[in-house]
């Protein structure tokens, strides 16, 4: 089981652009691109007033993957996401004003101000975490899709758990040992490898000796399949077939969506290992301006249409962001609030300074 | 009361759990067809069939994490490493995610998982698989790690850990397994967080757990005879630990020992003696003493592995030292 290879055209190609999809469909995956656009440029923004602390990675020219695999998503279904995450939280059905509120540390964000920008968390929505540690998320993955498992039984409307994780991850052996688990037990979840063919500054050639990443799976009889990041549709399509295997079949999937990272690995990174005229040519694959120009072309929207939507993206950007600041700081009275789920006695409670045994 | 071995004990109250709550399963290597590197899980998977008795490939990181995934969704997974040593291969799954999950996001989730594993050197298995890292473990806030010295302990705080929300290292023994006690009939929970006083005494303080608790024990109980009075406090949970116990017993003697079989630089012992030092200091009439394993990886020959771990003739001494420092009259 080698997998394939989706025809991977860079650029506005892929889908027919109007092929048998709703209009309203279309245009409603362009108003999340739009958003995720508007979101990361504005947490950039934020970043460099420093309202937005630690570490801060974007999915800048990752927005039709983002879309793409979150459309396919069910609501019963689980997500375990990595730490460039601000795009899935907010294509998952998350307020972008408690995602925004997450990433300047207040108490109303997604984790309370506890996670920050990696560490976006809801369980109503199913997502399971933003994962700070490269790879971290697969083994946790790989045991939510064995409690389905354990629970539940397969079929079209079983649940299922899709695992993100990048190009770079696939090195690591958490991945090796998780896919060898899920093959062996038959477990409903499907990762996907989000190749934006840097593991920061470290091209995909350099990291992985067999660099058609999607083929990883082999070893194990995981299905692996590549497709074009760039493309919401094919993405879609391709996750919802994985997930559909997972859940009727549990067949455990490996899909691979290639795209572009338009900026650094984080915020801060310049990128200074890529050559103008690379960032030139990335300029012109951008997923956002590709989509939004197939769906002029096609009729889906018009100019006027389209600058709504952006607009749109941006008042809801805007209004998160006023919410984040409007939103009270966590206080250091519930340092200890959540030192466990189960209460124990003797659990410590000391502040910095504090003495460690009560008065002799 | 029936007395039974730890081993059993361990055994029996699996065996409970996975008739009481259908959430609990157990997941390790060589735990379902083998029974378990020692037999701790014998005839279980014949009982309860291979989705609750799981085995495993060799992947420590895969199905730790795999437990951690369960729990985040519900389940109580009772995972048994091989020895404590292996837990290292998985220990980017145990500290930097199932102790900070339930307070990195927000409270929203927990990990109610159980890791069995015996620690513990003196089988002549050479540096790699004698190892006493349980303190790695217990620095670590978000983590519970407790370590029963009797097979009533391995009862009650084995129950406990299981029906705790939280990742709850259990750390057995490789030389007590075989060990005999009484054992309460029923339902046996223990109060993870709580030291025991496991002898009363009047001039000397020894803490302890695991199986320095019972040579600790022991050596009371022949100092009994020359007239000397030891208090023993088995410790049983590293994290929390609790120092009010240990500080009142200082108040009381006046003298303290720490006996451990780990390394002694940054180990429990250092944490006791600190502890003493912070919460009866005016009490004590001589220095806090440990007597812990020579800081060495520990050798395979019997006799150099002999002098490098800690005894009761080591523990004697010591305390004979810090009464005579003390000018202690029977």
């Amino acid at each position: 089981m080698a997998g394939k290879a989706r025809a991977a055209k860079p650029g506005a190609a892929g889908h027919a652009p109007s092929g048998g999809e709703p209009p309203e469909v279309l245009r409603g995956y362009y108003r999340q691109m739009a958003l995720v656009r508007a979101f990361e440029l504005r947490a950039a923004q934020m970043y460099t007033q420093a309202r937005i602390g630690g570490y801060c990675h974007l999915n800048l020219g990752e927005e039709a993957t983002v879309v793409g695999l979150m459309a396919a998503l069910e609501s019963r279904d689980y997500l375990f996401t990595t730490y460039r995450e601000h795009g899935y939280a907010l294509a998952r059905g998350l307020d972008p004003g408690r995602v925004m509120a997450e990433l300047f540390g207040k108490a109303t964000g997604v984790s309370g101000g506890w996670g920050g920008s990696m560490h976006l968390f809801d369980a109503e929505a199913r997502l399971l975490g933003g994962y700070g540690i490269v790879g971290g998320q697969i083994p946790p993955a790989t045991g939510a899709a064995l409690a389905l498992a354990y629970r539940g039984e397969p079929g079209p409307d079983a649940e299922a758990v899709m695992c993100l994780l990048g190009d770079g991850t696939t090195n690591i052996g958490a991945f090796h040992e998780s896919l060898n688990l899920a093959a062996l037990w038959r477990l409903p979840i499907v990762y996907v490898i989000i190749n934006n063919r840097l593991g920061m500054g470290t091209p995909v050639e350099r990291a992985a000796a067999e660099p058609d990443l999607y083929k990883r799976g082999c070893s194990y009889r995981i299905p692996g399949e590549r497709v074009d990041g760039d493309d919401v549709l094919a993405v879609r399509d391709a996750a919802r077939e994985a997930l559909r295997r997972a859940r009727a079949e549990r067949q455990p999937g490996l899909l691979e969506a290639v795209s572009y990272r338009l900026r650094g690995h984080s915020v801060v990174d310049p990128a200074a290992y890529r050559s103008g005229a690379e960032t030139g040519r990335l300029r012109a694959l951008d997923p956002v301006p590709a989509f939004r120009a197939r769906l002029l072309e096609a009729g889906v929207l018009d100019e006027e249409a389209a600058l709504r939507i952006e607009e749109e993206a941006d008042q809801q950007v805007t209004a998160a962001v006023t919410y984040a600041d409007d939103s009270p700081d966590p206080t250091p009275d519930q340092l200890f609030a959540h030192a466990y789920a189960s209460p124990v006695p003797n659990t410590p409670r000391q502040l910095p300074g504090d003495p460690v045994v009560s008065g002799q | 009361m029936a007395v039974i071995s730890y081993r059993q004990a361990l055994h029996d109250t699996l065996r409970a759990e996975l008739a009481r709550d259908e959430v609990v399963f157990l997941i390790g290597e060589e735990i379902g067809v083998f029974e378990g590197s020692y037999k701790i899980t014998a005839g279980l998977l014949a009982e309860f069939g291979p989705e609750r008795v799981r085995d495993t490939p060799i992947s420590e990181e895969g199905f730790v994490g795999a437990a951690i995934g369960a729990a985040m969704l519900g389940l109580r997974p009772v995972v048994e490493i091989m020895t404590l040593n292996f837990s290292l291969l998985a220990i980017n799954q145990i500290v930097n995610h199932a102790a900070k999950m339930h307070a990195m996001f927000g409270g929203q989730v927990s990990v109610p998982m159980v890791i069995r594993t015996p620690g513990g050197g003196g089988q002549q298995l050479a540096a790699t698989h004698s190892q006493n890292i349980e303190v790695w473990y217990a620095h670590v806030p978000g983590l519970k790690v407790v370590a029963p010295s009797t097979p009533a302990d391995a009862k009650a705080l084995l129950a406990a850990a299981i029906r705790d929300d939280d990742p709850v290292i259990v750390l057995e023994n490789l030389a007590l397994y075989n060990t005999k006690g009484e054992v309460p009939d029923g339902e046996q929970v223990a109060e993870i967080g709580r030291a025991a006083v496991i002898k009363p005494g009047r001039d000397l303080t020894v803490v302890a757990y695991s199986r320095a608790s019972v040579i600790a024990l022991d050596v009371a109980r022949q100092l009994e005879a020359d007239g000397v009075s030891v208090e023993v406090i088995d410790l049983r949970s590293l994290r929390p630990l609790d120092r009010d116990t240990t500080c009142a017993s200082v108040r009381k003697t006046s003298r303290a020992v720490v006996l451990e079989d780990d390394w002694l630089s940054y180990g429990v012992g250092a944490e006791i003696a600190a502890t003493i030092q912070e919460g009866a200091f005016d009490f004590l009439d001589a220095p806090v003493r440990r007597v812990a394993a020579a800081e060495v990886p520990l050798p395979y020959a019997k006799p150099l592995e002999r002098a490098a771990l800690p005894d009761a003739g080591a523990l004697a001494k010591v305390i004979r030292e810090v009464l005579d420092a003390t000018r202690f009259a029977r």
